[in-house]
């Protein structure tokens, strides 16, 4: 039923209604559009998780291999790490940071950049220069896979966190931006319909006044005109008035009936947008056996939701086609 | 002759030496140690040895760098034993094998010079043998011509430094070249002492002189083939003159390229053929692996010919060897502990047996 859950804060206008079907549409486009983008990254994220697990365990490996020959390189020459540390000038080894997309998605790449520097080649030239050079190439192999593992790592976290923001944003308009819209489109048609029928029944209501009045001004020129020529014939005219008015009453029973039909709806209405009197409702215990009615009712409106959404979410997805 | 008044000088350091021999680690001791499961079984292992606590001291964690330190520490302790008990031309003798650790004190103090580091941080890492009583005087120096003129002079390096370079050579040769020239200098100068030692100390020494200088000169060759820094009239400047490989064999190697032309002049020396033997099938499958392979296998096997040299040494008495002979000796005992701890912390037990046994 209209009013029933939150609703946008408008007056229920026809202008307002095309407004909130346009939003309406809008949210389901892009809540269609926001499960794809969720559903791309979450597959990336997948397959970055298992890269990840995977460099990782190769981290280990080569890092093992790396730290080891440099055992190799202190049983053959000693300690050298001085040696090497102050006549390495530049840097042989770099990293470049580039950028990848990923459906609107800045993933930063670490990619390495080799350059074959000559720094400490001479170390270790009178003993034990090809550990050295082992070591070096155990230690270039190990910082690429940290590299690797490096960008993998970023991508994760950022992924991780965009995919969170997807999700929330997903069901954000899922849960509450597409009710609250339907609640508001059903509020404005209601309250519309309303209007509709009070305007009937207000129109239909000075129609008969308005007939009334006529019909009284003409016996009133009738009395009167005749009043001129006898005023006992006006005094026997007056008793059928009387008679005019029971059938008033006749044509009346219609409305009275609508009456009804709409002070219903305004009573639920404000059976359920005021708690208070739910509570009444409650204490009254033949009361509580309409609600029950209510209830299902209401429980009966949700059936009526997923066709439209439905017919919605198809209208969207050809929206999406042109799109 | 020289049995007669060697003792009179010596005998007593010779006695000790010999003592300390004993102590060196034997195979039982390596099988007990490779089959050690962490650091602290090491360490109780190793008190059971002439090491005795030496690790009693260390905190909780043994890193692989404490057990060598203490263990060169012991080498160091016993070593300036025999050197305050020397008598001429022991002492000197003694020096000379203390030069070559001087070299590399030198050679890393200029290289903090060099590169404006604060040098006093850098005599925390010199080897404790090279140590001589004006180096702390090299942190004073703040570039490399002051250096030179101010202490070097004043040490029994200065001749070497003197030969091969100028103060200018000092600030733009890359610092292996400087490092190596001197070295080279001094096996010369070496050999040149032991040779006026007279005969049985001559005989010994200049054999393992004469290695040590080959194997310097092959590993110069092999890890200079891929540099465009070392031209080959540089590198032939670096060949020790001395050795069975000279002259005619340094000519080769200098103009040497490639491993093969290497193992071929080595094929000349009937000693260094085997060094090459069993690698040939090696590089045949994959060239480029199997020169890596060589290579890493000559050090090894550099490493089995100069224990075995150094074993030879103590059959021979009354000569001064033995004390050099000791020294290369428990120095590849530190390796191979440090090695076989290195291995245990890092769990790599496939590769625990490659050191190299001495007894």
């Amino acid at each position: 039923m209209s009013g029933a859950g939150p609703r946008e804060n408008v007056f229920a206008t026809r202008m307002a209604l095309t407004n909130m079907k346009l939003r309406l549409k809008g949210a389901e486009t892009g809540h269609s559009l926001l499960a794809k983008k969720r559903d791309a990254l979450a597959t990336r994220f997948r397959a970055i998780l298992k890269k990840v697990d995977e460099a990782k365990r190769k981290m280990g490996r080569v890092m093992q291999l790396a730290s080891f020959s440099m055992a190799e390189v202190t049983y053959a020459t000693g300690d050298i790490s001085y040696l090497v540390q102050e006549q390495a000038k530049l840097a042989t080894f770099r990293v470049k940071a580039t950028q990848e997309n990923v459906s609107g998605v800045l993933l930063p790449a670490f990619e390495v950049d080799r350059v074959s520097g000559s720094d400490f080649n001479l170390t270790g030239l009178g003993r034990g220069g090809q550990q050295v050079l082992r070591a070096k190439e155990a230690y270039a192999k190990a910082l690429e896979t940290l590299v690797e593992l490096a960008s993998l790592q970023t991508a994760f976290t950022i992924l991780d966190e965009v995919i969170r923001a997807t999700n929330r944003r997903v069901n954000a308009i899922e849960h509450v931006i597409i009710p609250r819209l339907d609640n508001t489109i059903k509020y404005i048609i209601s309250e519309l319909d309303e209007m509709d029928r009070e305007e009937f029944f207000r129109q239909v209501v000075a129609c008969n006044n308005c007939a009334k009045v006529q019909g009284k001004k003409k016996r009133d020129k009738q009395a009167i005109t005749e009043g001129e020529a006898n005023d006992v014939q006006a005094l026997q005219v007056y008793p059928t008035e009387p008679q005019n008015e029971p059938n008033q009453e006749v044509e009346l029973p219609d409305e009275p009936n609508q009456e009804t039909e709409l002070q219903d709806e305004p009573n639920q209405e404000t059976g359920l947008q005021d708690e208070p009197n739910q509570e009444t409702e409650f204490q009254d215990e033949p009361n509580q056996e309409t609600k029950p009615q209510e209830q299902s009712d209401q429980e009966t409106e949700p059936h009526d939701e997923p066709e439209e959404a439905s017919v919605d979410l198809l209208s969207s997805r050809d929206a999406d086609i042109i799109f | 002759m020289e049995g007669l008044f060697f003792n009179v000088n010596n005998g007593f350091l010779e006695g000790i030496v010999r003592g300390y021999k004993t102590g060196i680690l034997t195979q039982s001791h390596y099988a007990s140690l490779t089959q050690c499961e962490s650091l602290e079984d090491l360490k109780t292992q190793l008190s059971a040895t002439d090491y005795g606590n030496f690790l009693a001291n260390e905190p909780s964690p043994l890193s692989t760098a404490t057990i060598s330190d203490r263990a060169t520490q012991i080498l160091v302790d016993q070593f300036n034993f025999a050197r305050s008990n020397a008598v001429e031309p022991l002492g000197k003798f003694l020096d000379y094998i203390t030069y070559a650790y001087m070299i590399d004190n030198v050679v890393l103090l200029i290289t903090g010079t060099l590169h404006e580091r604060d040098t006093h941080e850098l005599l925390g890492r010199c080897h404790p043998l090279g140590v001589f009583d004006t180096m702390p005087a090299l942190c004073v120096a703040t570039n490399v011509e002051e250096l030179y003129h101010s202490v070097l002079v004043e040490t029994p390096l200065a001749p070497y430094f003197r030969d091969c370079f100028s103060a200018a050579d000092l600030d733009d040769l890359n610092i292996e070249i400087i490092r190596n020239t001197v070295y080279k200098a001094y096996l010369e100068d070496f050999y040149n002492f032991v040779g006026t030692l007279g005969s049985p100390t001559l005989e010994v020494m200049q054999n393992i002189l004469a290695f040590e200088a080959d194997r310097r000169t092959i590993n110069i060759t092999i890890n200079s083939f891929d540099t465009d820094e070392l031209t080959k009239e540089q590198r032939a400047k670096l060949f020790p003159a001395i050795g069975r490989l000279f002259p005619a064999g340094n000519n080769a190697l200098a103009k040497a390229d490639d491993i093969d032309q290497v193992r071929q002049v080595c094929d000349n020396i009937s000693e260094y053929r085997s060094f090459f033997e069993g690698s040939t099938s090696v590089s045949g499958a994959n060239h480029d692996v199997g020169e890596m392979g060589v290579a890493t296998q000559l050090e090894d096997r550099f490493f089995r010919m100069e224990v075995h040299l150094n074993k030879q040494a103590f059959m021979q008495q009354f000569q001064y060897g033995v004390f050099y002979s000791y020294m290369k000796l428990k120095e590849q005992e530190i390796r191979n502990v440090t090695w076989i701890a290195e291995c245990i912390a890092q769990d790599a037990r496939d590769r625990i047996q490659d050191f190299i046994p001495i007894f």
